[in-house]
């Protein structure tokens, strides 16, 4: 009975290790049974403690089971098996043994049963996946990496104080519901919104997801903001203030991404756009709205890989990501083509497909709940994310255009993993109870009734009008070769810029010191030459000559004491 | 910084595809827009029950799709006019910067392909 209490997230650490030290054929049999028997395994584990242990007086629960970890841990097996199957051609050692320890750390989050075990995976999440940014070995890449890495471990550190104020608060370190009635409640609350992309603490993702290597964003899409979408879940269910930050991360990301011209950088942009609806889902708090946050983030794992997996293997195959650059690829890459527009019905929420499946149940937890304008607001992003991820994606890269580029299909390895994740999109899609049966509520719900079909068949359809509408009027925004300013050019520009500014303000000051100096001798060269170089009352002693002096001042006094 | 990651050249393909023909992306259109107009007619003809006032008017969710598209579209063409910057903008003053750090490797970088 060892194997049940084994942690989830043992045997990719144990796989990492195996990776380092083989090659060729045996290495890709380690990297793709790990998922595929840790999956198989955690399907016979139960809810429950399976491994608990004191520190300092603090209960510790580092293996903890229920349904909500459930249900991510799976998502994760299945994203870490189809990640790893679509880089199994990857010879580079760096990313094949980071990719799996990644994918463990995001695995011994989840099934975390106290703060401090989390806060060990939250941070070990971040030191892992950096490196495969660092992979792709360009300047940009060095330094997005660098940036991602700052910006994690900030998130890590404040989850650690939040945590020490949090166990002096309840004299307790259990991971449960910890609201934001305190400071280590809000702290916590802080650590959860970097990694999940809150507006204004978003910028980590748009900079880094894009910069990293062609399968390495596929690993990246899934865990990290999804370990954070988990940890609000369980901590922050009901927090009013989620449904307000979600609706804003649903809309603006949207206006970038209409604008934006690397086509990975468009999708990290309605990732942020799709973890708002499931921090809606979070915030109203309803059985139906966190099953609907749940299902959507199991989904989105596979939708967003798919997409990302689509844009890396035309990445792979061309080297060219941006929008301006490419037009035309179906004519070579017709697998390739096909599963992005899966991806791309499923991120739409097209019925038949995962998207449709999962948000919907947070669209009508919203309006059950009375968030009119949440709701509108949703309407609006669910639009709006055909509109860049569901048609601009697929549209620029296989179609508009033809850039002339002639390529074929990926390699094998990941046309079969995108082969899966598409199969996945629609057998959710189409089977949908598979998934509710995993969902930590039983609401009875059933997305495919006529109203909401037929709802969403018109908003999407009449998105792809105003598409074509705007593109025969030539007022659809080209792809042009830029960059948009975000909030990262505040720590990118502007900090950087006063420091200098204040730094030249500084050599400036001690110029003028010198230049008063030199006025100073020439007002009274009497005073420069005693104080200047080489002056008498700047000269330096020796110690010897100090104590000479001490001893006579002592000898002098003995005298006079005589006396 | 250039394009790295370039590996594929153009290469002339005197081949027609589907798209190529007008006709093909004709017909497309032509069944997308009749499918436009026929989701239309099915508002009315689907008794559907409504949970938001909104929801009762005239063809509410086609509407409010195109508006809103159209709106996105508007704005965000309006942000680039102020958040809109050389492609290179971040890179000159990074790669100053890496130069300063360590010469040898921003020599060295960007031989690899990105994988």
């Amino acid at each position: 009975m060892w194997a049940i209490e084994l942690p989830p997230f043992v045997p990719f650490f144990i796989a990492a290790l195996f990776a380092a030290f083989t090659r060729g054929w045996l290495r890709s049999a380690i990297l793709l049974l790990t998922p595929v028997l840790g999956g198989l395994h955690l399907m016979t584990v139960t809810e429950g403690i399976y491994w608990q242990t004191t520190l300092l007086g603090y209960e510790l629960t580092p293996y903890k089971v229920d349904s909500l970890s459930l249900i991510f841990g799976y998502a994760f097996h299945i994203a870490a098996f189809i990640a790893t199957l679509y880089a199994l051609h990857v010879k580079d050692n760096v990313q094949q043994v980071a990719a799996p320890l990644y994918a463990g750390s995001a695995m011994g989050a989840v099934f975390a049963g106290d703060l401090l075990t989390l806060f060990v995976f939250w941070e070990l999440l971040a030191l892992t996946s950096v490196f495969l940014i660092w992979a792709r070995r360009t300047s940009r890449a060095y330094f997005a990496g660098i940036r991602y890495l700052i910006i994690q471990v900030l998130s890590g550190v404040i989850l650690l104080v939040g945590l020490l104020f949090h166990a002096a608060d309840t004299g307790s370190l259990a991971f449960g519901a910890i609201g934001t009635g305190s400071i280590g409640g809000w702290l916590i609350f802080l650590a959860f919104g970097i990694k999940c992309a809150f507006p204004f603490l978003h910028t980590w993702l748009t900079d880094a997801y894009p910069e990293a290597t062609p399968t390495g964003t596929v690993f990246l899409s899934a865990f990290t903001t999804k370990v954070a979408v988990y940890a609000l879940a369980r901590a922050y269910p009901g927090t009013e203030m989620l449904v307000y930050i979600g609706a804003a991360m649903a809309c603006f990301p949207i206006f970038f991404a209409v604008i934006e011209n690397d086509l990975r950088r468009v999708l990290a942009y309605s990732l942020i756009n799709q973890v708002g609806f499931m921090v809606v889902g979070i915030g109203i708090g309803t059985a139906l709205s966190i099953n609907g946050a749940v299902s959507h983030a199991f989904n989105d794992i596979i939708f967003k890989g798919l997409l990302f997996m689509t844009m890396g293997a035309v990445l792979h195959m061309t080297g060219r990501i941006n929008g301006s650059d490419l037009g035309g690829l179906y004519k070579t890459m017709p697998r390739t083509t096909i599963f992005c527009i899966v991806g791309a019905a499923s991120i739409s929420a097209f019925p038949l497909f995962s998207g449709f499946v999962s948000k919907s149940m947070v669209m009508s937890a919203a309006i059950e709940e009375g968030y009119d304008w949440v709701w509108l607001m949703l309407l609006f992003s669910a639009a709006g994310v055909f509109h860049h991820a569901g048609i601009k994606i697929p549209y620029f890269a296989f179609f508009a255009h033809d850039s002339g580029i002639r390529v074929s299909d990926p390699p094998i390895n990941m046309q079969l993993a995108m082969f899966i994740a598409a199969a996945l999109c629609v057998t959710i899609g189409v089977y949908p109870s598979m998934l509710y049966s995993l969902l930590p509520y039983d609401t009875g719900y059933n997305p495919y009734d006529a109203t909401h079909i037929l709802a969403q068949t018109q908003l999407l359809f009449f998105s792809a009008l105003a598409f074509v509408w705007l593109n025969l009027r030539n007022m659809y925004p080209p792809e042009l070769r830029s960059t948009n300013l975000d909030v990262d050019w505040v720590y990118r520009r502007l900090c950087p810029g006063i420091i200098q500014g204040a730094v030249a303000r500084l050599a400036v000051i001690g110029e003028l010191n010198n230049a008063l100096v030199h006025k100073i001798g020439a007002l009274s060269p009497t005073l420069a030459r005693q104080f200047g170089p080489d002056g008498a009352l700047s000269s330096t002693h020796p110690v010897g000559s100090m104590v000479k002096w001490v001893i006579i001042l002592l000898a002098v006094y003995l005298i006079l004491s005589f006396i | 910084m250039s394009n790295p990651d370039i590996k594929h050249d153009q290469i002339n393909d005197d081949r027609v595809y589907f798209f190529d023909k007008p006709r093909n992306v004709k017909i497309l259109m032509q069944v997308f827009y009749a499918l436009c107009a026929l989701l239309v007619v099915l508002d009315f003809v689907i008794n559907r029950y409504t949970y938001h006032p909104l929801e009762n008017l005239w063809a509410f969710y086609p509407i409010y799709g195109f508006l809103g598209c159209v709106v996105l579209v508007v704005i965000a063409k309006w942000m680039r006019t102020f958040l809109m910057r050389d492609e290179d903008y971040y890179d000159k003053v990074e790669e100053r910067r890496l130069q300063e750090i360590s010469p040898a490797r921003a020599h060295e970088e960007d031989d690899h392909v990105g994988h």
